[in-house]
């Protein structure tokens, strides 16, 4: 596939998955929509284009691994799961719902393409640190990839993760932050500012990459790009709309972690599919 | 009576386990040399990994190194084991059930002179009530040897709790152990005496002043506080009805605790514990603590009479 038609296609999953998130958010009556939108498209770039996995095979030890530090955001990571055919697509249906392989946050066990179960902020690149330490180790060329939230970076942890993956020279560690700019309480600025974002992991020692974050080229050519960079571990900075695609949730906090009523769910279906 | 360091034989086993098993990772936060993981570090430094005061990140960078299938020991004092890495452990390692082991010295009162922030009183109840944990504290330095190997061959997370000092040897290096087995260690039907870890040496004592006292005391180890011998703690309800239960710890959620549930729960016998009686201690040396906080062989004696209605 050209580049052109490679950034056309990813753009089209983009939306499909943005549908997905919707529809399951909507169907469980309960989930973060805001986060989960604002990172569909570098979502969409890793599961349909940069991964190299095996949804048939999906402990395949030679595969790429996905943290979603940020786990409240799962609604992405599953509708990337299920387009990708990991387990049937209906299966959606059943999000945060009793007996359900789709818990509120992500459950490694219970997921088949999970590699981590996350959900408490700040704990997922300390196990990226992890797996990236095992694959050099190994000689094994996996590469693993971490999402985490601007609002995420108030906690200590990430830091402690992000001085050690330096030390170690992990450059087969790649954390995408998504700067969507709100958090729970308000304004990430006005509750804990963690800005400026790309001098604090240049400083820790990680090359930085910043990006828009809704711009699919930008996306793809950064993966390329990083795949220069050597004995460092890499940070992509992405500039995000919180609840991208869907207008009435853009940017608005209340839409972190509530569902679409019926009327607000064609909304959003309709604008997200035009 | 001879003393060895328990944390001396974590070590050393750990160098043997490395020596076998090239999955077997160490992780430690600046304390190694106390730990006594140096030696791994010298003889696996590409497995070995001193990542700086920063608990947290160690205990998942575990939990990353178990989902590749590696076997890591986080190497730190009980309080950070259990207490400033807690939830990683709860959510990062416990919740999707990873094979990685948490091995702590400086247990219970063992930190003697460095006092309250480094004495761990606590972490036998915060352990134990975290599903898929598994939580051992060795009774000596042969038990250390033998329990860690059992640890590292089980498959999950693991507690294992060691002493800062060291403490007597009570065993022989042809001693065996099983995780979740207690141990009977000496035979008695007056009275069953339950201690875990540098306490069973205490209990030992107790039961040969009550042996000249004409007391028969028997003395089992339960070295495995979770999952909990219920079946050792019946036959001793139903042998003697009276058990007096001993730890280096809170009195409150350890080993008393687990084995008064499993008292209550049959409806019969009568428990004492002796444990520190939920207070902070102070600095001090750790023999004159364990007497100052009622944890030594004179005060299971004086329960042990309490019990008997002498």
């Amino acid at each position: 596939m050209d580049s052109y038609n490679k950034v056309e296609y990813l753009e089209k999953k983009a939306k499909e998955l943005r549908k997905t998130i919707i529809d399951m958010i909507y169907h469980a009556q309960s989930g973060h929509p805001g986060g989960s939108l604002s990172i569909a498209d570098i979502v969409t770039a890793l599961y349909f284009d940069e991964l190299n996995i095996d949804p048939k095979n999906p402990k395949w030890e030679e595969r790429d691994r996905v943290i979603l530090s940020k786990g409240h955001v799962c609604p992405a990571i599953y509708g990337a799961l299920a387009m990708k055919e990991y387990f049937p697509y209906e299966e959606i249906y059943t999000l945060r719902k009793i007996n359900s392989r789709l818990q509120g946050h992500p459950d490694m066990k219970k997921t088949p393409g999970l590699d981590m179960t996350t959900g408490s902020l700040g704990q997922g690149l300390s196990v990226g640190v992890g797996m990236a330490i095992a694959a050099k180790f190994d000689k094994k060329p996996y590469r693993t990839f971490v999402i985490l939230g601007d609002g995420e970076l108030q906690e200590g942890q990430v830091w402690e993760a992000a001085m050690s993956a330096a030390k170690y020279k992990l450059d087969n560690l790649i954390a995408f932050v998504d700067v969507n700019n709100l958090q729970v309480d308000g304004c990430c600025d006005d509750i804990m500012s963690v800005k400026p974002i790309v001098p604090k992991w240049k400083d820790f020692g990680w090359e930085v990459f910043e990006i828009d974050g809704h711009n699919m080229e930008a996306i793809v050519k950064t993966l390329e790009e990083i795949k220069n960079v050597k004995g460092k571990p890499i940070c992509i900075v992405m500039n995000t709309i919180k609840g991208k695609g869907v207008s009435y949730m853009e940017g608005v906090c209340k839409w972190h972690g509530q569902a679409p009523n019926t009327e607000e769910y064609n909304i959003a279906i309709e604008e997200i599919m035009r | 009576m001879e003393k060895k360091g328990t944390r001396d034989a974590f070590g050393e086993v750990l160098c043997e386990l490395g020596r076998e098993n090239d999955k077997i990772f160490v992780i430690d936060a600046d304390i190694s040399a106390s730990t006594k993981t140096t030696k791994f570090y010298e003889l696996f430094p590409d497995r070995a990994f001193d990542i700086g005061i920063a608990e947290q990140n160690a205990a998942g960078i575990a939990a990353g190194l178990a989902t590749t299938g590696k076997i890591p020991f986080i190497s730190t004092y009980a309080v950070f084991g259990s207490m400033r890495m807690l939830e990683q452990i709860r959510t990062s390692i416990c919740y999707p059930n990873l094979n990685a082991k948490i091995a702590v010295s400086h247990g219970g009162l063992t930190p003697g002179n460095d006092g309250p922030t480094h004495q761990a009183i606590e972490d036998f109840g915060i352990m134990r009530s975290i599903p898929n944990m598994t939580v051992i504290m060795p009774g000596d330095y042969y038990a250390v040897k033998k329990l860690v190997r059992k640890a590292a061959e089980m498959y999950g997370p693991v507690y294992l709790r060691f002493t800062r000092d060291s403490i007597p040897v009570i065993y022989t290096p042809e001693d065996e152990f099983e995780i979740g087995k207690g141990k009977r260690i000496k035979e008695g039907n007056d009275i069953s005496i339950i201690a875990i870890g540098d306490m069973v040496y205490a209990a030992l004592q107790a039961a040969e002043k009550l042996n000249e006292m004409g007391i028969s005391a028997e003395v089992i180890d339960m070295h495995t506080l979770k999952p909990l011998d219920a079946d050792i703690v019946k036959e001793a309800i139903d042998k003697t009805g009276k058990i007096i239960t001993v730890e280096d710890h809170n009195i409150i959620n350890g080993l008393g605790s687990a084995i008064s549930e499993v008292v209550a729960e049959t409806g019969k016998g009568i428990v004492r514990r002796v444990g520190i009686n939920d207070t902070f201690a102070e600095s001090g040396e750790y023999t004159l603590l364990l007497e100052k906080y009622g944890l030594d062989s004179n005060n299971i004696v004086i329960k042990a009479k309490e019990i008997l209605r002498l």
